[in-house]
């Protein structure tokens, strides 16, 4: 193509047939291989090069003084002064195609289906019409988006919205947690959450791989958690070893005297029993994890969207039982986002909602009214998940357990881990029920390291008597009240809001299955993999716990 | 004509296109990757069906992998699991030493092995050569119930990860010796697990390249495993002389 100017002699201004046909021919050749590598439909090209050839031919001696005029600098002046006429006849034709662009788009925008709007759209809007609104882009939102692209039946026949208010993530419990993946639990469904999320991310390539981007290196730590058990407690463990190696989960239960072969830095006073898990437990970065589902799910077709959901417009279907109580059933016909930073909003109609909001949730179930009916009745019963405030230090301590440092529960509800490998570690622990730190920021309270966690933390490793707390922070769980528990599955009263919240400090490792577990009951109609109806509302209804021991 | 052409043809931005090709011609320090995967990527660009040909590809090749680490099961029904794992180590192409005995049982390099290991039946195996195989984490199922494996070489295996190592907790009573050096996918996550093998006198973790800081890892190591000597060739050379010093 650079070749191509040297033909015309600079000299020759006047143009004879010959040269205009063989200059007509390369301008062809060169539009055409031009629009070629640069893109479009060979269709398209074939109509465009009509309309090329019909205006080279009128414009072409100017076209070729302004090829000449950039290898020659002499000639600058005078072709600067051919091209005067150049642009505007130029402009007549790229406007016509513009022009002819514009008009298709709006033949296309007139037909039924489009999305077109009078005004001016807003890009970020998010679209006004949808299959799956997901309220909440943390990992569990972004998880569940994931798993019903993967098991659509059509490939992009879904349009899944999810609708995420804070991009920055500041105050997701997602990207403040611990990351930690355990199978050690007391209820079989949590076990079997964990084994399934654990192998999820062995093989979490060939489900996250995006085709010619980095593979996904989750960081995975496999250093195992050590429960340790007091007198009081230890029968219980005993117990869910039981269950644990039912389900299938690598578990080991060591005497104070094995444990102090295996961790001898620790101190077994008080101990009497300690179960260590072999496999598939540690932890790993969570950032890494829901990047991972966004960055799938986006190459998939969900769209994301910046916002907030502030209401709801559903219809109420008032119905009578039989003993003449009323009962209103809801359906949600649409969404509000509101836009950040602004007043402007969009209703988005869609058939199914999940409720992916984690520490909020609860906030959000009320906007549909669910909680705000009469006492003592199905519809007074409110979605039982509320924020609690959870501190994590950071702190540094070069005499620390080192590389074989498990993830390390004590009784007294102090946990600890390694953080990286200059010796720094990260504790926290749950306070009391009595002493929930207030939760309309999330401050730290330097305090309770002092008196709640740091005592045991030097009891328990006599190492961490010297240690300095280098940061800090503070993150909120979806705490579950009623039985610390997760609720996946629908409210009985509104059947089209699908619920994924309530983990209680252990959703971001069953986050994977439980993505699997909602799309399923989106789209199969019922738990497919997994059974999981023993975590549904209706245990809430009906005042039955689902009580889980080894909450952290 | 051009129907079919259209909808072959990937929607992109133009911009994007000149973007990606720009890069991909004028990297100068990085050395750019060979002419057929650039070929590749700029056809997957541009075609939603080559791309679906590439996903193939890769799921195939992720298969045929699978399909070598199959669980033996039929095999074990019928002569138990020692001559399964010997089965599943042959046909890998690797090779084994039974328990009590002096000679190896080895596939050559076609992959062809004799048979007179069939005629030892429940006999366990102490020594397990699986280098550059393509054993992966299932494929450990096969030797669920080796008790007295003492040796296991797993020197450039491309699929061990650090999943395959937090595994190896079920030697934890037998394993003396274990090579995992030349291994492209572990990192210093997974060496996390090896606290779980008790008995390891001789562990060598020589080039891996997965492991960031190695002269820290190794020390770490050695302070985790102090009854095992560690060979750590091919680090930066400062840093291995820290890791010296302190044995
Ligand atoms: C200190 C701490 C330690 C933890 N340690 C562990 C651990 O070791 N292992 C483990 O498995 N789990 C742990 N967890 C729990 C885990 O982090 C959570 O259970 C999990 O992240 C919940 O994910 P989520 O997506 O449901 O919630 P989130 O990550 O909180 O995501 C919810 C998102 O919804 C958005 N949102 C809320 N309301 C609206 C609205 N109205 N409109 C739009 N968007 C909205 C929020 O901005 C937020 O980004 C820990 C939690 C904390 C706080």
């Amino acid at each position: 193509m650079l070749a191509l100017p040297c033909l015309y002699p600079p000299q020759e201004e006047t143009c004879n047939a010959a040269s205009a046909t063989v200059a007509l021919f390369y301008t062809v050749l060169f539009t055409f291989t031009e629009r070629l590598a640069s893109k479009p439909t060979v269709m398209s090209t074939w109509r465009r090069l009509h309309v090329k050839v019909r205006t080279t031919r009128g414009l072409f001696s100017p076209r070729r003084v302004s090829e000449q005029s950039t290898w020659l600098c002499g000639r600058l002046t005078l072709s600067q002064s051919l091209r005067t006429g150049r642009p505007f006849r130029n402009d007549f034709f790229k406007d016509l195609e513009a022009q002819l662009a514009a008009m298709r788009k709006k033949a296309a925008d007139a037909l039924p289906g489009s999305s077109w709007s009078p005004f001016e759209p807003n890009p970020n809007l998010p679209p006004e019409r949808a299959d799956i609104v997901i309220v909440g882009g943390g990992v569990m939102g972004w998880s569940i988006a994931y798993w019903l692209k993967q098991k659509e039946r059509i490939q992009r026949g879904l349009k899944v919205v999810v609708v995420e208010r804070d991009l920055t993530y500041s105050q997701a419990s997602t990207v403040l947690s611990a990351g930690g993946i355990r199978q050690q639990f007391s209820l079989p469904e949590n076990i079997c959450l964990s084994l399934a999320s654990a192998e999820f991310m062995r093989n979490i390539n060939e489900h996250l791989g995006v085709l010619n981007e980095d593979p996904v290196d989750l960081q995975f730590n496999h250093s195992g958690y050590l429960f340790l058990a007091s007198q009081d407690v230890a029968h219980i463990m005993e117990e869910n070893y039981n269950t644990q190696r039912q389900a299938g989960a690598k578990v080991l239960l060591l005497s104070p005297a094995q444990l102090k072969e295996k961790f001898p830095w620790i101190n077994t006073d008080g101990v009497v029993l300690a179960s260590y898990g072999l496999e598939n437990e540690g932890w790993f970065d969570p950032w890494t994890l829901l990047n991972a589902f966004r960055r799938k799910a986006i190459s998939m077709g969900v769209i994301q969207c910046c916002g907030e959901v502030t209401d709801f417009d559903y219809t109420i279907n008032v119905m009578k039982t039989v003993d003449g109580s009323r009962m209103d059933f809801r359906r949600i016909k649409s969404v509000k986002v509101q836009m950040p930073n602004s007043l402007e909003y969009q209703a988005v109609e869609c058939a199914i909602v999940v409720n992916a909001a984690g520490a909020f949730s609860g906030k959000l179930a009320q906007m549909l009214g669910i909680g705000c009916g009469p006492k003592d009745t199905i519809a007074g019963i409110p979605l039982p998940v509320e924020p609690r405030k959870r501190y994590v230090y950071v702190v540094h301590c070069p005499d620390g357990p080192g590389l074989d440092c498990p993830f390390l529960i004590d009784y007294s509800g102090v946990y600890f881990r390694r953080e990286g490998l200059g010796g720094n570690y990260i504790t926290g622990a749950s306070p009391e029920e009595a002493e929930e730190p207030d939760i309309s920021n999330l401050e730290v309270d330097n305090q309770f390291f002092e008196d709640k966690v740091w005592p045991s933390l030097a009891y328990r490793v006599p190492a961490f008597e010297k240690l300095k707390v280098t940061s800090s922070w503070a993150g909120f769980y979806d705490y579950n009240t009623f039985d610390q528990n997760g609720i996946i599955g629908i409210h009985p009263l509104t059947n089209n809001m699908y619920f994924a919240t309530g983990f209680s400090g252990h959703g971001l490792q069953h986050s994977p299955a439980v993505g699997r577990a909602v799309a399923e009951l989106i789209l199969d109609g019922n738990f497919k993999t997994l059974d999981l109806s023993g975590l549904g509302f209706r245990r809430i209804l009906a005042q039955e716990p689902m009580l889980e021991r080894n909450i952290v | 004509m051009s129907a079919p052409l259209m909808s072959l043809h990937r929607c992109f931005q133009r911009s994007a296109f000149c973007l990606v090709g720009r890069r991909m011609w004028s990297s100068s320090s990085v050395s750019p990757p060979p002419l057929h995967t650039r070929m590749l990527l700029f056809l997957t660009q541009r075609f939603y069906d080559i791309e679906m040909l590439l996903r193939w590809r890769s799921h195939m090749k992720r298969r045929s992998i699978q399909k070598k680490n199959a669980y033996y099961g039929y095999t074990k029904s019928f002569y138990g699991p020692d001559i399964a794992a010997a089965y599943y180590i042959l046909s890998l192409k690797g090779g084994f030493r039974y328990t009590g005995q002096s000679d190896w049982f080895r596939a050559d390099q076609r992959g062809k092995f004799s048979w007179d290991f069939l005629n030892h039946k429940d006999t366990s195996l102490e020594e397990v050569d699986m280098s550059y195989t393509v054993i992966n984490y299932t494929g450990l199922e096969n030797f669920y119930g080796q008790q007295s494996l003492k040796t296991l070489l797993l020197r450039g295996c491309p699929e061990v990860d650090d999943w395959f190592l937090a595994r190896l907790h079920m030697f934890q009573d037998s394993l003396e010796e274990l090579d995992i050096s030349h291994c492209p996918r572990i990192t210093t996550g997974g060496l996390a697990a090896l606290r779980n093998l008790k008995g390891l006198q001789r562990l060598d973790i020589s080039y891996l390249p997965g492991i960031s800081s190695p002269g820290l890892v190794i020390i770490l190591l050695e302070e985790m495993l102090p009854h095992c000597q560690i060979t750590a060739s091919g680090y930066d050379h400062n840093l291995r002389q820290q890791g010296e010093e302190e044995k």
